[in-house]
């Protein structure tokens, strides 16, 4: 087994795409007026990158109460990291902690970890290409910091790392770029927070994040966002699973964004490589929301289920759903179901599937509507007034059971939904 | 006491059941046959309040006090309870979250695992709610919501329809246990009404008077035994010419 510090089993099989950085700044340039291929186009230029620079904490629980309230709305345990393998807490543009205590996990800011590992340009921009859009460009020209985290081969954490990006500064862009790798056989379990202490003022998140999970790895990422009603939030993630890896993607938005679009890819080439993703989203009055994700099945017995639920009370969602599959005997199952709680609101869900071979097996089910008044009946029978038997429906449709998840991230993510569910009620 | 009188209901503007007249007194166990589509159901449906079943004309009372207009919870909590023929599946509301929600005494919620125990669903506890369930599933899920709640006037409909041999016994014994079959008349605190198709349950349960329900209306009454049999043997085309014919309609 290599340790943690040592250039990583596989690092040579995705060096084909290094490129000096320069070239990536030239792509950047380029593309930084680029629109994305779909959502709002955000006006990058109300928005500034520059922010005043804040203070190490060698101890997180020192800062201050309302920001490890907000942090832990996310997912994020300040006081108790005894429940955290790591941590990594990055406000606006500083990384203002780092921490790990398992031998063979790098939990790290990404530009220290340039700094300490030549390899680690080979995974840069190697999952996301640069010139995607205008975002991704952004967060190549921008100031930006973001995590580094690491499994070395075959370690697993029994506990999870926790990433936290925390945004303060009214008007700040925050441009993030975040690296996760879990060598041969590791796995991880990461829970990300994304907020924000602005009550009002607005701010821009761009969050770049690309995963390689290598052969026989695993990675669950539990990301949760909480922002205001004022935010415009691009995160744009890749991932790319290699032979029997394994990718478990959860995402959670229940409070209000203005707008927010990202539509995730996970690239499975190895063979039965997995990946799964689950979304929860509520579009509180005035909240857009595009979220997708996309499944390319390229690898022999390649599987793939992408589950989504999306509630409006009065926003806007799109949900999306995409799979393709080109190897043989490759599985994929894409769910949507949407319910609409107030006329206001929209759910226009998009599920798409694409087949190039024949024997694989795709396929899709999605239900766009509101409670069904037989439903609400059956438990006003049991006694329960109509508000009580609605309010058991719509928790009952945001209790996904999430297979292969520890239980403890299972029983947080319940919290988290739970907790924003006083604003839909 | 359950006391209809005069009772007209109206489904999506067409009229299903006209005058219909019946009394149940607490203690008691009463059974309504009738072919497919005779308003059996609808009946159900109207004295547990169900929105959809709009009464025309006459009154629904229960223990005096006129439920008539009354919202289909405030029946519930009054002490009705009724077992679907078809429940829906309703996805991530767990089945131990309906059997809580009906459950009487809500300081026990202990009772929750004894009674799936008692109705062989302990491993159906934590499923979504009917996803999935067999027919026979579905029935002993719909017993154990009302031992659960345990309702004065307890509605079932065709409990035993898609239940094999050797669960009819099973539900013939919930039902027993729900109507307090163990005890005198007179002590007991609960009534029933059950629909029944095929009279099967009548092997278990015993019943003080049967009804024939004809074209939305109470054709007869008599022991449920002797009403099954003449069904059994002459169908249900003479039962409508016995009643309507020879006018024993019962007012």
């Amino acid at each position: 087994m290599k340790s943690a510090r040592g250039a990583p089993s596989g690092a040579r099989d995705v060096s084909n795409s290094t490129k000096p950085k320069n070239s990536q700044k030239e792509k950047a340039r380029a593309a930084a007026e680029k629109p994305a291929s779909m959502g709002e186009d955000v006006d990058l230029k109300a928005f500034t990158a520059e922010a005043e620079p804040h203070r190490y904490q060698e101890d997180p629980s020192s800062l201050p109460p309302a920001t490890r309230n907000k942090m832990l709305e996310a997912g994020i345990l300040v006081d108790t990291p005894q429940q955290r393998t790591g941590t990594y807490i990055q406000i606006d543009n500083t990384p203002v902690h780092h921490s790990v205590k398992q031998e063979g996990v790098e939990v790290m800011a990404v530009s220290e970890a340039m700094k300490r590992y030549d390899w680690l340009a080979d995974y840069y921009w190697k999952a996301v290409p640069v010139d995607t859009d205008k975002y991704t460009a952004s967060v190549e020209l921008g100031k930006n910091d973001g995590y580094f985290i690491r499994a070395a081969p075959g370690v697993k954490t029994d506990l999870p790392v926790q990433a936290c990006l925390y945004l303060s500064k009214a008007r700040l862009a925050q441009n993030v770029h975040n690296i996760i790798i879990a060598e041969e056989n590791a796995e991880l379990h990461i829970i990300t927070g994304c907020t924000t202490s602005l009550g009002k003022e607005p701010g821009m998140h761009m969050g770049v994040s690309e995963f390689y999970i290598k052969r026989g790895a695993r990675i669950t990422f539990t990301m949760i966002h909480s922002w205001n009603p004022e935010f415009a939030v691009r995160p744009r993630t890749a991932a790319i699973i290699e032979d029997d890896g394994l990718f478990l993607s959860n995402y959670v938005l229940m409070r209000p964004v203005r707008t927010l679009q990202t539509n995730p890819i996970a690239r499975c080439n190895g063979e039965n490589a997995t990946a799964r993703f689950n979304s929860i989203l509520v579009a509180l009055p005035e909240s857009n929301m595009d979220v997708g994700s996309r499944v390319y099945l390229n690898g022999k017995g390649a599987r793939t289920e992408i589950i989504s639920r999306a509630i409006t009370t009065g926003g806007n969602i799109v949900a999306r759903g995409f799979i393709e599959g080109s190897a043989p005997q490759v599985k994929g199952h894409l769910e949507c179901r949407g319910l609409i709680l107030d006329n206001r609101g929209t759910i226009h869900a998009i599920p798409e599937l694409r087949g190039t071979l024949a024997g694989i097996d795709l396929y899709h089910e999605a239900a766009v509507g509101k409670i069904a008044e037989e439903e609400v009946e059956y438990l006003m029978a049991r006694g329960l007034s109509r508000e009580q038997a609605t309010a058991t429906i719509v928790r009952g449709f945001l209790n996904v059971d999430i297979e292969g998840l520890p239980p403890m991230l299972n029983e947080e993510l319940r919290r988290a939904v739970k907790a924003s569910e006083k604003d839909l009620m | 006491m359950l006391e209809i009188q005069h009772l007209s209901v109206e489904v999506e503007g067409r009229e299903i059941l006209h005058n219909v007249n019946l009394t149940l007194n607490t203690g008691e166990t009463h059974v309504l046959f009738g072919p497919n589509g005779s308003g059996k159901t609808t009946l159900l449906m109207t004295i547990m309040g169900f929105p959809k079943y709009h009464v025309t004309q006459g009154t629904i009372s229960f223990h005096g006090k006129d439920i008539t207009d009354a919202p289909l919870d405030e029946r519930a909590r009054l002490g009705i309870g009724l077992s679907f023929q078809r429940p829906p599946v309703v996805r991530g509301v767990k089945t131990r979250d309906m059997v809580l929600a009906a459950l009487k005494d809500k300081s026990r919620p202990e009772a929750v695992d004894a009674l799936a125990g008692e109705t062989d669903l302990t491993d159906f506890l934590d499923r979504d709610i009917n996803y999935g369930f067999s027919g026979g599933e579905i029935k002993r899920s719909e017993m154990m919501q009302l031992l659960a709640q345990r309702p004065e006037l307890a509605l079932l409909d065709e409990p035993e329809s898609g239940v094999d041999l050797e669960n009819i016994a099973l539900i013939g014994r919930l039902i027993n246990e729900l109507l307090e079959k163990g005890s005198k008349i007179r002590s007991r605190n609960s009534m029933g009404l059950i629909i029944t198709h095929t009279g099967h349950i009548l092997d278990y349960v015993n019943a003080r008077n049967g009804y024939i329900m004809l074209d939305g209306t109470i054709g007869c009454m008599g022991d449920p035994h002797e009403i099954l049999k003449e069904i059994k043997e002459k169908g249900y085309e003479e039962c409508a010419r016995c009643a309507f014919g020879s006018a024993r309609r019962v007012e």
